[in-house]
């Protein structure tokens, strides 16, 4: 009997040392997991990673965390502090690359290599007066083929122009207004702003916490996928919902300087406005009139900086203007 | 970068002409003759190479590439950002903090894109034919005088 007694006594003890043992682990996990989250509030309330850094060295010094766990909450932390602004240019160009190709998906490239030429040579010889000439890959410009009046910058500087768009333009002037409002979303980083913080809270996150240069599978799958979000959300800014009139109104004024500076009379912003508030009229609300302010309270707002006296539009800049755009316009 | 703001700051005490090194943020720099985008190129600076930089003037820094030639780049083009083109492991150890350092290639990056593009989820056809469009300083300069542009070299 006491020969089959003994190993049961044995293994109830050895249950009960485990429960123990297992109680002291809970206890010090909930402790730690306690004084973790306590640093992780106390940053996301005080906004403070000063004090997010003393906390994980106190918890680090007390035993209470690994080096590795403290690293990791400060890198957390970090993150959490980062927001649209911290994108650097490599970033951003790939974020505009990707909106680009995604705004083809519903528009239509214009495949007129003559007249994208000249989209080009205008536009780019306004960028080189911006206060932002130089992104990561630079800005360059491409004709849509759509009927509907828009026009979309992407981050980092691919800006695109529809042949609606186009119609609204008279003369060279008058689209230089065009692009020099879209070349002053990149330059204000507009587009960059709509990303919605809580993507970008988990992509630094991720970023922080690899170093090595190559992604992991989970990680690169996990920031792609927050790469996309990010995507979307400008997307979704440039084709529906819109800038702010905060935001547009420092475009349209920003425009106004950048025309001045590159020698534009900065009056062909105005005529450009009245000419599309009629066009956006007839197309009842479409493209730039669903993301846009109107026509007429834009020409309010610059109305009184701009110069309306201003000498007419140059005979040689029509004349180039006609070449390169009527075969689009008039189709 | 408060390393940096130290050392300038010691410069200016010590009297001595202030250079500040700055990396090129942006995939390739034309380090100009003069102050202007259309001022003739005197050398091209890679994506994260360091500058000496002095004063910002209008917009430009005059700089000193690493092998010594001398012109001007916009302030666009520089970040007071080390970039380093490596792991960032190594800043990691010596206590250099990510306001300081920005490691190229990480987070959005070509990785990312190559994995849209293998899934099928975005074409960048015309996203890579758009950005072949190149157009060069002595191209905007005709253009402007063809268009009686004032101030075409400026």
């Amino acid at each position: 009997m006491n020969g089959k007694h003994t190993p049961l006594k044995t293994a109830a003890q050895r249950n009960k040392a485990s429960r123990r043992w297992l109680t002291w682990r809970i206890t010090f996990l909930t402790l730690s997991m306690a004084l973790l989250w306590g640093t992780v509030a106390t940053v996301l309330f005080s906004g403070c990673g000063e004090i997010s850094d003393v906390g994980t060295q106190l918890a680090q010094e007390a035993g209470l965390i690994s080096a590795e766990e403290a690293e990791s909450v400060k890198r957390g932390a970090e993150a959490l502090e980062k927001t649209w602004q911290d994108l650097t240019p490599e970033q951003e160009y790939y974020i505009g690359r990707a909106v680009a190709a995604q705004v083809f998906q519903t528009y239509k490239p214009l495949d007129q290599p003559e007249a994208n030429e000249y989209l080009n040579l205008l536009g780019q010889s306004l960028a080189i007066f911006s206060e932002r000439p130089e992104t990561f890959g630079g800005y360059h410009f491409l004709l849509l083929d759509s009927d509907e009046v828009n026009a979309f910058a992407a981050p980092g500087g691919l800006i695109l122009v529809t042949r609606g768009m186009l119609r609204c333009c008279e003369n060279e002037d008058e689209l230089a207004a065009v692009l020099a409002h879209e070349i002053c979303h990149v330059e204000k980083k507009h587009g960059l702003s709509a990303i919605k913080q809580g993507r970008l809270t988990e992509a630094f996150t991720i970023i922080a916490a690899e170093s090595a240069k190559q992604l992991g599978d989970e990680e690169l799958a996990s920031l792609t996928r927050e790469f996309e979000g990010s995507v979307s959300d400008v997307v979704m800014t440039l084709t529906t919902s819109g800038y702010s009139r905060t935001q547009e109104r420092e475009a349209d004024t920003a425009a106004v300087a950048l025309l001045r500076r590159a020698g534009y009379p900065d009056a062909a912003m105005v005529t450009m406005l009245q000419r599309m508030g009629e066009r956006l009229t007839d197309a009842g609300g479409l493209g730039f009139a669903k993301t846009h302010p109107s026509a007429q309270s834009r020409v309010e707002t610059i109305g009184a900086m701009v110069d309306k006296t201003g000498p007419a539009p140059d005979s040689d800049r029509k004349k180039r203007f006609a070449t390169a755009m009527q075969p689009i316009t008039s189709d | 970068m408060k390393t940096r703001l130290i050392a300038a700051l010691l410069a200016i005490a010590a009297g001595m002409t202030v250079a500040t090194p700055l990396s090129v943020q942006v995939r390739k720099a034309k380090v100009r003759a003069k102050p202007s985008q259309l001022g003739k190129v005197v050398a091209t600076v890679p994506y994260g190479a360091e500058v000496q930089a002095g004063t910002l003037q209008r917009g430009w820094h005059p700089v000193t590439t690493k092998d010594g030639k001398k012109g001007w780049l916009h302030k666009s083009a520089l970040s007071t950002k080390r970039i380093t083109m490596r792991s960032g492991t190594t800043d990691a150890a010596t206590g250099v903090s990510s306001d300081e350092v920005a490691l190229a290639g990480k987070g959005f990056n070509e990785q990312v894109e190559n994995k849209l593009k293998s899934d099928g989820k975005l074409d960048y056809t015309w996203v890579d034919r758009m950005a072949a469009f190149e157009v060069d300083a002595d191209q905007i300069r005709a253009f402007r005088t063809q268009g009686h542009l004032p101030g075409g070299d400026e």
